[in-house]
């Protein structure tokens, strides 16, 4: 195939990757991964650098709105990014000696993962009280509701949230991915946060988190600017596309459809990595 | 009227403001180089599906792009769109340790303080002889 025609195929690919990653929720470099190795070809290192340079671009465009609203914790962030760029760092540099089909099956896993977290119904329990050391780093908050109120919110158990942000870290590093499902899990979870406040605060931290093994990636050379410049392109214009319809449907539906599809790709990835076709 | 302190409520703007016009700044220098490429080479055989492992320090990616950068290359045109893309997180970092010493925040700025620390041993740790 020459150059052109592989472009705009993945302008194509990339733009499907971005609206799907929005409306389900998962975000858009879990899906670029498996259609650009599954399904064009393209090796799974090259997929992960470029995937990783879309979620820094997506990440920080929607992160934007939500620091000016007030809605994202930035101490809380800044704190936890100590833990995530360890992990990303750690992960980034495993992946360069990882085998090929072990990236491959721990990504499917990771999928089927992030895709049936998604489907889970999601309780909100805000605590008002603090432990010590959350009081300690500040790290209790308030954010703006729609009605104009201001929420005060308390943060629990910050060792086990911390630890947890690394394993986030450690699989974006590892991934290419944004990980945001074990982000949640961090926050939501083990710390408490409500879900406002912890999926800003988890795009905010995307983008440094992601730059730390990106690092690593440019050295190696995983980024490829062929592939980066239409997957980054095609994945943001997707993901602001899919934001816009998100305001007018019920996601519901479309999140069981989307899983489907995600275990597809998942359970393709995991057998191509077994028979060592990726 | 009443003075307003330059406060959190700033920083929060301008970080906002950063985040959005980095991620658009980047993207459209990556767009203009992407043009170039495909204008110079959108007719060749593509190569993706194997991977060339590199060893390079940051340094040496960063000298070569700015190289090609001036000689009009497609490719480094959009390295140097990605490379803005990844200092835009950087400044956020940068602007939060300002904001935080400005507050004297000395807890914070710490914190602040060794993320850059990480991301610098990243840059150490990704090139090996």
């Amino acid at each position: 195939m020459t150059v052109l025609t592989f472009t705009l195929i993945m302008i194509l690919g990339a733009f499907l990757a971005g609206f799907i990653g929005s409306l389900s929720g998962l975000g858009g470099g879990i899906i670029i991964i498996p259609l650009l190795t599954v399904v064009l070809g393209v090796d799974i290192h090259y997929a992960i650098g470029a995937a990783l340079v879309s979620v820094i671009a997506t990440s920080s465009g929607s992160a934007a709105a939500y620091v000016k609203e007030g809605i994202t914790n930035i101490r809380l962030g800044i704190f936890l990014e100590i833990a995530t760029t360890i992990g990303a760092v750690g992960g980034a540099l495993l992946s360069t000696i990882a085998p090929t089909s072990f990236i491959a099956v721990l990504f499917g896993l990771t999928l089927i993962f992030s895709a049936i977290n998604s489907l889970r119904k999601k309780e909100e329990h805000i605590v008002l009280e603090s432990s010590s050391l959350a009081k300690k780093l500040k790290l209790p908050g308030t954010y703006p509701t729609h009605d104009g109120q201001i929420m005060s919110y308390g943060t629990k158990n910050v060792v086990g949230g911390f630890g947890m942000m690394g394993v986030a870290g450690m699989m974006s590093g590892l991934l290419g991915i944004g990980s945001g499902a074990f982000k949640v899990i961090a926050m939501d979870n083990i710390m408490r946060i409500p879900f406002k406040v912890s999926t800003t605060t988890s795009n905010f931290m995307m983008g440094v988190t992601a730059m730390a093994s990106s690092v690593i990636y440019i050295q190696k050379g995983y980024i490829e600017p062929g592939i980066c410049m239409p997957v980054v392109i095609g994945v943001l214009f997707g993901a602001m596309a899919g934001a816009k319809v998100l305001v007018r449907t019920n996601p519901k539906k479309l999140r069981i459809f989307f899983a489907c599809l995600i275990l597809v790709l998942a359970v393709n990835m995991i057998y191509s990595g077994i028979n060592g076709k990726i | 009227m009443q003075q307003e302190k330059f406060g959190e409520k700033d920083f929060q703007n301008i970080i906002g403001n950063l985040l959005r016009y980095g991620v658009w700044i980047s993207l459209t220098v990556a767009f203009i180089g992407g043009v170039i490429y495909l204008i110079h080479h959108g007719h060749e055989v593509e190569n993706y599906s194997v991977f060339q492992e590199k060893d390079r320090s940051i340094f040496e990616v960063i000298s070569s792009v700015y190289q090609g950068a001036i000689h009009g290359s497609g490719t480094s045109i959009i390295f140097f769109g990605i490379i803005l893309l990844f200092l835009t997180p950087i400044f956020r970092i940068l602007l939060s340790l300002f904001s935080f010493l400005i507050e004297k925040d000395y807890l914070y700025t710490v914190i602040t303080l060794i993320v850059i620390l990480i991301i610098s041993i990243s840059v150490a740790l990704g090139f090996s002889h």
